[in-house]
């Protein structure tokens, strides 16, 4: 489902991505970990062309992200993404951030979108907010907002880019519930960069280690919690697990 | 000497005034709407990445602004007939110097507007599959728009006073026409008076209001 291959990217003169390859087979769930900075937020912007990159290719069902005759648009109308800050559109309602590229990009009706809206709220536990603006609504309500308006374009996979990390603790479950429901009952094709070991255990198939843009560590989750091969990766674990 | 004066001139001539007022307001509004569209579209040019329409913005931006506006409103009023090979009356040619100039004002009030929204806002809009169009249309210019509305009102305010400067091609407006009864009644001191009072009282107000507005909105 999305392929990257020996994929290297610099920030000027700072190598970010270091030949990096990750598969994502279809209704696979992985999650990315790693120190700040160690470009997992970079990479999974890579991935539906937020963030360009030099060398290496990208492909997501089979079409190349960094191909000069691919159509982005089109490519990413496909591929939900969740933001660390949430981005609602802060002038629009709920309702309307989740409509607005229902009606612009997919060309569905008001009254198909406002349907298809009102199911989401309802399945991201919000129904009867559609029309409040995110200034009202709590972090965890606007991330789930963000979630509802990424699954209104029917995503064929659904990228997250530390999806609690901007959140009050007693809302991060919230939120990841929602994911961990869109992985187990949809079987939705996920890549998730988080530091929520607890949810990598219980949901990921696979678990990514980055470092310094390389990618240090891929195993199945089992593996990796179990005993990790490198010892940057055992550094890392040991300082997040230890509370 | 108070008894000299005749402040009843003001009175007589209020129906007159008030037609210089509304082309003044005529001129205003028509001036502010088209120098923001032209203006939003220079600052979309400046921060297009393109080269070449990033240039075009920027000697616009820094031509007009080193340009009195008088000698603009002169130079449209004579030149624009010589472009179009036809009479064109001193309205048209105003309006088209004040678009023009104030264009570029306006474009570095939007510029920064622009740049004021935070990039994954627009990030959030182009993962949704929306165009670069459509994710400035629907969600980073109304929100641009809107956090510059003061400073465009303001902005807008000005362009009012400047208005005035249609006076030397002769167009009606409320500065001429006060200028007009003035010289033919000889009572120049209570009409400049009476013509200060008004703009000062309208910009005045107008400002308290953009003030009033900044405060709602950091509220």
């Amino acid at each position: 489902m999305i392929d990257i291959q020996n994929v290297n990217k610099w920030f000027g003169d700072f190598h970010v991505l270091k030949d990096a390859s990750i598969r994502v087979a279809k209704g696979e769930v992985i999650v990315v970990c790693g120190p700040s900075g160690s470009g997992k937020s970079t990479l999974i912007k890579c991935v539906n062309g937020l963030e360009p990159f030099q060398e290496g290719t990208i492909t997501v069902n089979g079409v190349s992200v960094g191909a000069p005759d691919t159509n982005l648009p089109e490519l990413r109308s496909h591929i939900g993404m969740v933001f660390q800050n949430f981005e609602l559109f802060p002038h629009m309602t709920a309702m309307q951030n989740i409509c607005l590229s229902q009606l612009k990009v997919l060309g569905r009706s008001q009254s198909e979108a406002r349907d298809r809206a009102n199911t989401l709220l309802d399945r991201v536990g919000l129904s009867g907010l559609g029309l409040k603006y995110p200034s009202e609504l709590s972090g965890g309500q606007q991330q789930r907002v963000a979630i509802a308006r990424a699954l209104a374009m029917d995503p064929i996979a659904m990228l997250f880019d530390e999806p609690t990390s901007a959140l009050d603790p007693e809302m991060i479950n919230e939120v990841l519930e929602v994911m961990q429901e869109l992985a187990r009952d949809d079987g939705m094709t996920m890549m998730v960069v988080t530091h929520e070991m607890g949810f990598a255990r219980r949901v990921a198939d696979r678990v990514i280690f980055m470092d310094e843009g390389e990618i240090v560590e891929d195993a199945n989750t089992d593996d990796f919690f179990g005993t990790p091969r490198s010892d940057r990766a055992q550094l890392f674990l040991s300082k997040i697990l230890q509370h | 000497m108070l008894t000299d004066f005749d402040f009843g001139v003001i009175a007589r001539n209020i129906p007159y005034l008030w037609e210089g007022m509304q082309l003044s307001l005529l001129l205003t509004g028509l001036s502010a709407a088209g120098s923001i569209v032209l203006g939003t579209i220079l600052a979309l040019m400046r921060l297009s990445g393109i080269a070449l329409l990033q240039w075009i913005g920027a000697v616009w931006v820094n031509f007009f602004r080193s340009l009195p506006l008088l000698l603009v409103i002169f130079w449209f009023y004579f030149l624009v007939p010589v472009l179009v090979q036809q009479q064109v009356d001193a309205f048209q040619s105003a309006l088209i110097g004040f678009v023009l100039f104030e264009a570029a004002y306006y474009c570095e009030i939007m510029r920064s507007g622009i740049l004021s929204i935070s990039r994954g806002q627009a990030w959030a809009g182009y993962a949704l599959g929306l165009r670069y169009s459509q994710t400035m249309r629907y969600i980073v210019l109304p929100q641009a728009f809107r956090n510059m509305l003061p400073i465009l009102l303001t902005q807008t305010i000005i362009l009012f006073q400047d208005t005035s400067l249609v006076f030397v091609v002769g167009l009606a407006d409320f500065m001429t026409s006060a200028v007009n009864v003035a010289q033919r009644d000889s009572r120049l001191i209570e009409i400049y008076v009476f013509a200060a009072f008004v703009y000062f009282v309208m910009c005045y107000f107008g400002s308290l209001y953009v003030k009033h507005l900044q405060q709602k909105m950091h509220r």
